[in-house]
């Protein structure tokens, strides 16, 4: 071994020497000003989706958006929502003229494993702009990461208040809704089918993304006159929510709302459909579930338990305005079966991201935050919409959905009930629930 | 360094070559090449395989020593990134303080578990170990959040106190002005070597950590640890009580644990609950003896290895893949495509698996056995006599 | 006393899983010596066995209807199950909606024949080697059988729902006076793994085959030098294990539906079960799965939730209770509740 080293030593020595002789350029990171300004034909997005772990199916989901999006934006494919899209900045020539290219990394629903592949990006790949995530926890790790590296992070699915409240950052945008907005838009029709007398049961995921959801139900509908029996706080790794659900009969509440996600929704939801609840009468009224953040994908782990089961969702296949059609069509075609909301979230920021560099004519996050700040748009599936300067969320409608009694298919599990307007689930920005945080000064890097 | 011989000197040697020339070594293919996806030499990784060898070092003192089989030490990890990151949250971002924190937490906090621990062995202190690690995740991920900031991970606002801060402070993590994450870049043809601030940080504290186990590994104290793993119950016979001894390893191996959080929250300030959990945990015992348990260097190479995997391999995905197969007939192109993304991108774990698998039935010894096996290769390939016995691990 | 009643029932049926998974790993353990981490793939390996013949079953004839559209517009593929093709509408529906209850045929011998093939092909080559390799080289394999499922069947859950027939609750507590109700298939699952449970202890117990494997476990090399061929009583025990596991899973379907990562998400408890049983020991394995099934199922209970947060200072003690029940069994009974002194103590 030795000999080995020491020629391995040698060999070493001998390259950093010829190395340092060489005239070299010697360089920190800035060029233009911003990090990771793009100096050849083409620009570098970085994908960072959960591939393993709980949430590794809507992950697939949004890789699949992603491409789409990669897609029309250098031009191939039908276009999709680019014709739709009320901004007529994109040209399908990529952004800015540069061809768009893309890395894809593994967030596994971990803070830690989401910002090491945010760095790798970053630091290996050149990545101008980060965009991705399932759970709230890495959206806000990640966002932090990106504004400390000075790149725009575009959110993917991140349904915390959190995320455009306490945590909120100069250089992150979310385009999906918050747990405010599904809780103010779910409360009306929550009021209008189920009546101003009712008692609440909350079963809360034990973590921030279910306190903050929680929080906000609990607020829309004791404004609505409801009264709230218990919150129950549930730990995540809860696999058998029997023991949770089994009380919930006797304390005399007649709606049991499950604040959880993901698996632990399907789980909560099937333990609660399986001892009957929704077979009971309690105070003279038919006991009730409402599950507030419906996800198609998650619905479909759920089977038939979701029937008449009332929720809020960012967007569904089924609606039918232009934007939302093209888009159901091209991912549609491509792939043999309706995107999810998941799916349309991220298609919906890397246009914005796009078309935001295209107005600004620059990468440099400055550039993009400003052009993203109050901007208003339509013709992405959700009416219209505006990017608040004040805390970089969007503010667009909601839907409140319904798990469909006699699917037609595989995929037609919930059914639109409304489309809450705009204006019914806006909060000012020093709203108490989102009080405390600080967007900071938008960082363009070294 | 007067106790040790000839071969730990060399041992150390090569750690200290490689720990710095790790920018130039992890990165030997041409930037923009389609093999540029297989280079490491891009801080944030070497920063990781730097504090994750310090973390598999300590491990090792406890396991490789003593045999003692932890099932959570990824709690120790936890506590000292909670701790660094506090200290950037009250005082300032310099990451003295909140490293020596890191450590001395780390400490008491094994300390405490240890103690209670270390009165079962075989797997009922495994499972002791575990309990506490799970308990502590389970609670930082959410009762314990005003501590910890729950699932989103304890970060620093631009509201907390930094009682030290001046008007013009350094808003990252730095180590008296020089900032972690400064990075140079060294332009050579068509190669682009990066050296971080951070990663030489983290670098020299692995030199440290090495050395300091290497003076463990042939100390008295190393000795009766390994008496500990031969046989406990012949040495309890001779009137010698162990569990002062082990409980030393344990600790130790929990300080230098501690240490590795609080130098990965230095390198990245926000430390997030999930790395106490079980899996975490897990991936330290991996590490250790995939590289191969009871060795000096096979943790550092287990650690590395695991990170490589984890890092690398997720992010090779089917474009990546179309790329590098482009030149084949379509119809073939697409068949090799579909084998191989299937290992990698988000198949990255079954690569990971069945590499595991492979690794210890044919290298019971781990890493380091093959890294033998290579050796005596090529020494009896120069005729050279192979009965040098101090390459063993150190069983 | 319907509250307190409810969560024994919760805690006997969460424990059966508990019970089931510990009793297999305790037969291996107990068998071969081996620390089995691919035991909670096994059982997810279960699970999909049923989803696999829902799968099977619901393979369809596919026919275009012109009159219906799907999601795009274009002309709606109506699919035909093949077994109502054959069997006609009432027994071909009848036959898809028993998938769960059926997959137990299906799952027995697969389980078996992969019980087999890892231990002749893998496990056998570990008896010699320290607990530390089988832990890498089984928890290698579970990782890859995880990663196949994913490969496979996606990462979403799938829903297996139980049979219309045990769908819903029924008023357990009329019984005795009391309202409770509880789902059908719950108690349809804790009834089967007592039945599983009693199987084994009865085929251990009152068969030769069980007397010499269990006169194997207690002295291996004695019972080899009398001319009996243990280790291929061992292979067999390993697949019956792996079958329990297994049949453990498939039932376990229509409670929460099945994913891939299931199979983790249990191993680490079962662990945790068996050392607090006593390693070795299979009574100890059973009785420390339904303990702690109950103990869970009462500390999640609001009444005694809310008493540990107000008087004990200790909030949210179901996330810990388990853990904190398995270090105070594990400081007052050294080897466990029922474990066997010398037992990989080292």
């Amino acid at each position: 071994m030795s000999n080995f080293t020491r020629r391995g030593l040698l060999k070493s020595g001998a390259v950093l020497g010829a190395g340092m002789a060489m005239p070299t350029i010697l360089t920190a990171a800035s060029h233009a000003g911003y990090t990771n300004a793009p100096t050849g034909s083409s620009v570098t997005l970085g994908f960072n989706v959960p591939q393993s772990g709980p949430y590794a199916g809507e992950g697939a989901d949004e890789l699949r958006a992603y491409q789409l999006a990669v897609e029309h934006l250098n031009g191939g494919g039908d276009g999709g929502m680019m014709n739709t899209f009320s901004s007529k900045e994109l040209k399908g020539n990529g952004i800015l003229g540069k061809k768009v290219e893309f890395v894809t990394g593994d967030t596994q629903t971990k803070s830690d494993a989401a910002r090491a592949s945010a760095k790798s990006m970053i630091e290996k790949d050149g990545a101008v702009m980060i965009t991705g995530g399932s759970s709230s926890g890495v959206a806000i790790a990640v966002q932090g990461l990106c504004q400390e590296a000075g790149v725009i992070f575009m959110a993917g699915l991140t349904h915390s208040n959190d995320t455009t409240g306490k945590d909120k950052k100069a250089n992150g945008f979310r385009h999906f809704f918050n747990g405010y907005m599904s809780a103010a838009a779910l409360a009306p029709v929550l009021e209008a089918r189920y009546g101003k007398d009712r008692t609440a049961y909350h079963l809360t995921a034990d973590y921030t993304w279910g306190w903050t959801q929680q929080e906000s139900i609990q607020a829309a509908t004791e404004a609505k006159g409801w009264q709230t029996a218990a919150n129950v706080l549930t730990p995540l790794a809860t696999q058998d929510f029997s023991s949770y659900v089994a009380p919930v009969l006797n304390s005399g509440a007649d709606v049991l709302v499950l604040n959880h996600y993901g698996g632990n929704m399907i789980n909560s939801l099937t333990s609660a459909v399986q001892f009957g609840l929704r077979d009971k009468m309690v105070n003279g009224k038919q006991f009730e579930i409402v599950v507030p953040l419906y996800s198609r994908l998650m619905a479909s782990g759920a089977g038939e338990n979701v029937k008449g089961i009332f929720g809020s969702t960012n967007w569904h296949w089924s609606l039918t305005d232009e934007g939302s059609k093209a888009f159901v069509k091209s991912f549609g075609e491509k792939y043999g079966f309706p995107p999810s909301q998941a799916a349309h979230t991220v298609y919906c920021q890397t246009m914005l991201y796009a078309d935001a560099a295209e107005r600004a004519g620059t990468f440099n996050p400055c550039g993009i935050a400003e052009a993203l700040e109050g901007f208003k748009f339509s013709g992405l599936g959700n009416g219209d919409v505006e990017y608040r300067a004040e805390d970089h969320q969007c503010f667009k409608d909601v839907l409140v959905v319904k798990g469909k009694e006699n699917p037609t298919s595989e995929f037609d599990l919930l059914e639109v009930v409304e489309i809450t307007p705009r204006a019914q689930v806006e909060y000012a920005v020093d709203h108490p629930m989102f009080a405390g945080g600080d967007l900071g000064k938008c960082n363009p890097g070294a | 360094m007067k106790s040790l011989n000839s071969s730990d000197k060399r041992t150390l040697l090569f750690v200290i070559v490689i720990s710095l020339l790790a920018p130039f070594l992890l990165n030997p293919f041409p930037t923009g090449s389609g093999m540029a996806q297989f280079n490491a030499g891009y801080p944030d990784l070497m920063q990781r395989f730097a504090y994750f060898g310090i973390l598999a070092i300590g491990f090792n003192i406890l396991f490789g020593l003593t045999g003692y089989l932890s099932f959570g030490h990824a709690a120790f990890l936890g506590v000292g990134s909670y701790a660094t990151v506090w200290m950037f949250k009250l005082l300032s971002y310099n990451i003295v303080p909140g490293i020596i924190l890191a450590v001395i937490m780390a400490g008491l906090f094994s300390l405490l578990i240890g103690f209670i621990s270390l009165r079962r062995s075989g797997i009922y202190f495994s499972i002791l170990t575990l309990a506490f690690a799970q308990m502590s995740f389970a609670l930082a991920y959410s009762v314990l959040t005003p501590l910890t900031n729950g699932e989103t991970g304890l970060q620093v606002y631009n509201d907390d106190p930094q009682i030290l801060m001046g008007e013009n402070a350094i808003t990252s993590p730095h180590l008296f002005g020089l900032k972690m994450q400064d990075t140079f870049t060294l332009d050579l043809g068509p190669w682009a070597f990066q050296f971080n601030v951070g990663y030489y940080v983290c670098a020299l504290f692995l030199i440290l950590a090495f050395y300091l186990s290497v003076r463990i590994f042939r100390s008295p104290f190393g000795l009766m640890l390994r008496a500990i793993k031969t046989n406990q119950t012949r040495l309890n016979y001779t009137g010698i009580n162990s569990r002062p001894y082990t409980l030393a390893a344990f600790v130790i191996s929990g300080m230098y644990a501690g240490l590795a959080g609080g130098l990965m929250a230095s390198m990245d300030p926000l430390a997030g609950a999930e790395r106490m959990q079980w899996t975490a945990s897990g991936e330290i015992v991996l590490m250790t003896i995939l590289g191969g348990a009871g060795t000096l260097i096979g943790p550092v190479l287990g650690a590395g290895f695991i990170k490589y995997f984890e890092n690398i391999f997720s992010k090779i995905n089917e474009t990546v893949l179309h790329g590098w197969f482009a030149w084949m007939p379509d119809g073939l192109e697409d068949a090799v495509v579909w084998v191989l993304h299937l290992f990698t991108g988000k198949g990255w774990h079954l690569t990971l698996g069945l590499l595991f698998m492979l690794i210890v039935i044919f290298l019971p010894g781990g890493l380091m056995e093959g890294a033998d096996r290579i050796t005596d290769w090529w020494k009896r390939k120069r005729g050279k006599d192979v009965s040098d016995t101090s390459k063993t691990p150190a069983e | 006393m319907d509250g307190i009643l409810l969560q024994i029932l919760n805690g006997l049926d969460k424990g059966s899983a508990y019970a089931l998974i510990a009793l297999g790993l305790t037969l291996i353990f107990g068998t071969l010596g081996v620390v089995n981490f691919a035991h909670g793939a096994l059982f997810m390996v279960g699970a999909f066995c049923a989803v696999t013949l829902q799968k099977f079953l619901n393979f369809s004839k596919i026919t275009i209807d012109p009159d219906k559209v799907d999601f795009l517009g274009n002309p709606a593929k109506v699919k035909t199950p093949y077994v109502v093709e054959w069997f006609g509408e009432a027994a071909g529906n009848g036959i898809i909606n028993w998938s769960v209850p059926l997959a137990i045929l299906f799952a027995i011998p697969v389980m078996l024949i992969i019980g087999y093939v890892m231990e002749r092909g893998l496990i056998k080559h570990f008896y010699k080697r320290p607990h530390a390799d089988q832990i890498l080289v089984t928890f290698g394999l579970a990782i890859v059988i995880q990663e196949l499922v994913k490969a496979n069947f996606g990462a979403n859950p799938i829903p297996t729902p139980a049979p219309d027939q045990f769908v819903g609750s029924f008023n357990v507590g009329a019984l005795i006076g009391m309202d409770a109700s509880y789902p059908y298939w719950r108690l349809v699952y804790f009834f089967f793994s007592i039945t599983v449970i009693g199987a084994v202890f009865a085929f251990l117990r009152y068969t030769t085959f069980g007397m010499v494997v269990r006169a194997g476990m207690a002295d291996r090399e004695t019972v080899g030098l009398l001319g009996i061929n243990i280790d291929r009583r061992f292979t067999i025990m390993f697949g019956a294990a792996a079958a329990v596991a297994g049949l453990a899973g498939v039932m376990y379907g229509p409670i929460n539906s099945p994913n891939y990562h299931m199979g983790m998400d249990f191993l680490v408890l079962s662990f945790v079960v068996v050392v607090v049983g006593g390693m070795g020991s299979l009574p100890g394995a059973v009785l420390a799965g339904f303990m702690l099934g109950i103990l869970e199922s009462f500390a999640s209970y609001s009444p005694i939730k809310n008493f540990f947060a107000d008087y004990l200072f200790l909030p949210s003690i179901d996330q810990i209770i388990i853990y904190l029940v398995a270090i105070i069994v594990l400081l007052v009974r050294p080897r466990g509740l029922m474990g066997k002194a010398g037992v990989m103590e080292e």
